[in-house]
């Protein structure tokens, strides 16, 4: 028996929420007395692929060939499978990434498994095998009870902390069996912003909303979250009005977000909204109108014209960051 | 084309959500229902391409008892051609995935849609779980979708960016924000739903692989600290200090 975790990496770097997927595994095969398989999928070089062992895993598969470089799920999900059942896995843990969703339920039907996303605690086993999840978009958690032996759970990124500890781990080539067929969605391009940090991984959140009044007044935003190192956001209402794109959207239809810090600035907080963000550590409230819901869903917050308070906020964290460099 | 767009029905977005006192069950009186707004783009995108494909059909799937109709037949108004109901409690994904697949094995359908997920429940399980039961391939979280002939352009939302994925049909696609403007139905689509073909079918077996034990609400944050409107840098300092954020 062993735990096998998926690590998704971008152009042979590991994202971050890889090494929580992996220190999430390392934590769940000690309660579970055994030991922690790490798969990597696509060309990833042997510097990168051990630091998967910092993080826990005692054993690094990596599947190398030049028709696994490009994320097909229904491959992936082949080829996850069948490291589960050389390593003898029961539970499988991936990350609830974009291409994570996409790829989970296909592993967990390939392996008659059961299948939680969005989780966001280690299992409770005193009872069977139980774990909490996001429910009603933010508005509540479920804990859902698993029970058939092979298992797959998807963890919400930021969820879990990255953890060190390292094992000695040996770097295996793992030769999967896939078909053409299992390739028949073929990647033709992908298109990143490389200057901007994404929003679902982002440990900083600077959003905005209809009190900007325009798409034109943002400047401040991204400035904001540029020296934060923070991703930008937005509320629904913006979105809809295009002043922003669709993936910025933070809320109950859009991208629920599990920041440290969640800084609204003219968001009233609608109950769809207040769902996306519920997750956040710390949120910070930026309005002009005393009653606006959100500051009784907020830690911090100040009264007062965005207009104002941004560019004051700005200049306050360039000191801050001048006094402490 | 023949398309299968899969629905469920959920909570209306404003809806305070409350259990039972024992948190095991959410507690649906007094709720509005609707259709889950992202399967409502997928319904959305799959008319529009029905409209530019001259003889093609949208069918519209949902499993769930007859207190949903009313979500169904407001697909109907929309404009879905027909629809079917799987008559039975929707237990999982993968007992929904498995009615679905049951019942468009046959069909021959070249596009299956979803939303990406359900606001209620957030399994985003589904449309992998049809592509895999199918063993057809599944594209999730679509924000552009068009096609040409027999191809799929797909374009899907990644951390940070976009994939552009083509892709031969038939295949199954899960709806994010981006791929269509939901349509608000006309009276005469209202009108015209009543007497649409709303064809119900019994459910097949399907183990139970997992179950929701119970549920909670979030804790309420303790009380917001205002800071004032001049003391940007106090609000700096508790952030740092704090907090123990920045």
């Amino acid at each position: 028996m062993s735990v096998l975790v998926y690590t998704e990496h971008s152009e042979g770097k590991f994202k971050k929420s890889s090494f929580e997927v992996v220190s999430y595994g390392a934590a769940l095969a000690q309660q579970l007395g055994t030991n922690l398989v790490a798969l990597s999928i696509g060309n990833v070089a042997s510097d990168e692929l051990n630091k998967l062992a910092q993080f826990g895993a005692s054993k690094i598969l990596t599947v190398s060939a030049v028709a696994y470089k490009a994320f097909v799920n229904q491959a992936y999900g082949a080829v996850i499978a069948q490291a589960a059942q050389k390593e003898n896995a029961n539970v499988v843990v991936l990350s609830a990434t974009f291409s994570g969703k996409g790829l989970a339920p296909r592993v967990a039907v390939k392996l008659n498994a059961a299948y939680v996303d969005g989780v966001i605690s280690l299992p409770n086993n005193s009872n069977g095998f139980i774990v909490r999840k996001g429910a009603f978009s933010g508005k509540a958690f479920a804990d859902v009870s698993i029970t058939s032996e092979n298992k797959v759970i998807a963890i919400m990124p930021n969820s879990y902390k990255v953890v060190e500890n390292t094992q000695p781990a040996n770097i295996e080539a793992f030769e999967p069996t896939t078909g053409s067929n299992d390739f028949a969605a073929m990647v033709k391009d992908i298109v990143r912003a490389s200057d901007k940090v994404s929003l679902p991984d982002a440990e900083i959140v600077v959003s905005g909303g209809r009190g900007l009044k325009g798409p034109e007044n943002w400047g401040m935003v991204e400035e904001l979250a540029q020296l934060l190192g923070a991703a930008t956001a937005c509320s629904k209402p913006v979105s809809d009005a295009n002043w922003r794109p669709h993936s910025e959207h933070v809320g109950q239809t859009g991208i629920a977000v599990s920041p440290n810090l969640y800084i609204a600035i003219g968001i009233s907080g609608a109950i769809q909204h207040l769902a996306g963000v519920s997750s956040s550590k710390v949120i910070v409230v930026i309005n002009k109108d005393p009653e606006a819901p959100f500051f009784k869903a907020a830690d911090y917050g100040i009264v007062g014209d965005a207009f104002e308070v941004v560019p004051q906020l700005i200049s306050a964290i360039k000191e801050f960051k001048a006094e402490n460099s | 084309m023949k398309i299968l767009v899969c629905i469920s029905n959920v909570p209306d977005t404003t809806t305070k959500i409350n259990f039972t006192d024992d948190h095991k069950s959410f507690v649906s009186s007094g709720v509005t229902y609707i259709i889950n707004p992202y399967d409502e783009i997928a319904l959305t995108r799959a008319l529009e391409i029905a409209e530019a494909n001259a003889g093609s059909t949208v069918t519209v799937i949902h499993v769930g008892e007859a207190s949903s109709e009313p979500t169904i037949r407001k697909a109907l108004a929309i404009g879905a051609t027909d629809a079917v109901r799987v008559n039975a409690i929707a237990r999982d994904a993968y007992f929904v995935a498995m009615q679905i697949v049951n019942y468009a094995k046959d069909q021959g359908y070249d596009l299956i849609l979803t939303g990406r997920e359900s606001i209620d429940y957030n399994g985003s399980q589904v449309a992998s779980m049809i592509g895999e039961l199918l063993n057809i391939p599944s594209v999730s979280i679509v924000k552009l979708l068009t096609l040409e002939g027999n191809t799929a352009t797909l374009e899907r939302e990644i951390e940070g960016g976009k994939e552009v994925i083509s892709c031969p049909l038939p295949l199954v696609a899960s709806a994010t924000e981006g791929m269509a403007e939901p349509r608000i139905a006309g009276m005469r689509g209202i009108m015209s739903a009543r007497t649409k073909t709303l064809l119900v079918i019994e459910p097949t077996d399907t183990p139970t692989l997992q179950s929701i034990t119970n549920y909670d609400k979030p804790a309420p944050r303790s009380h917001v600290k205002l800071v004032n409107a001049n003391d940007v840098k106090g609000l700096v300092n508790l952030l740092s200090q704090e907090a123990k954020v920045i």
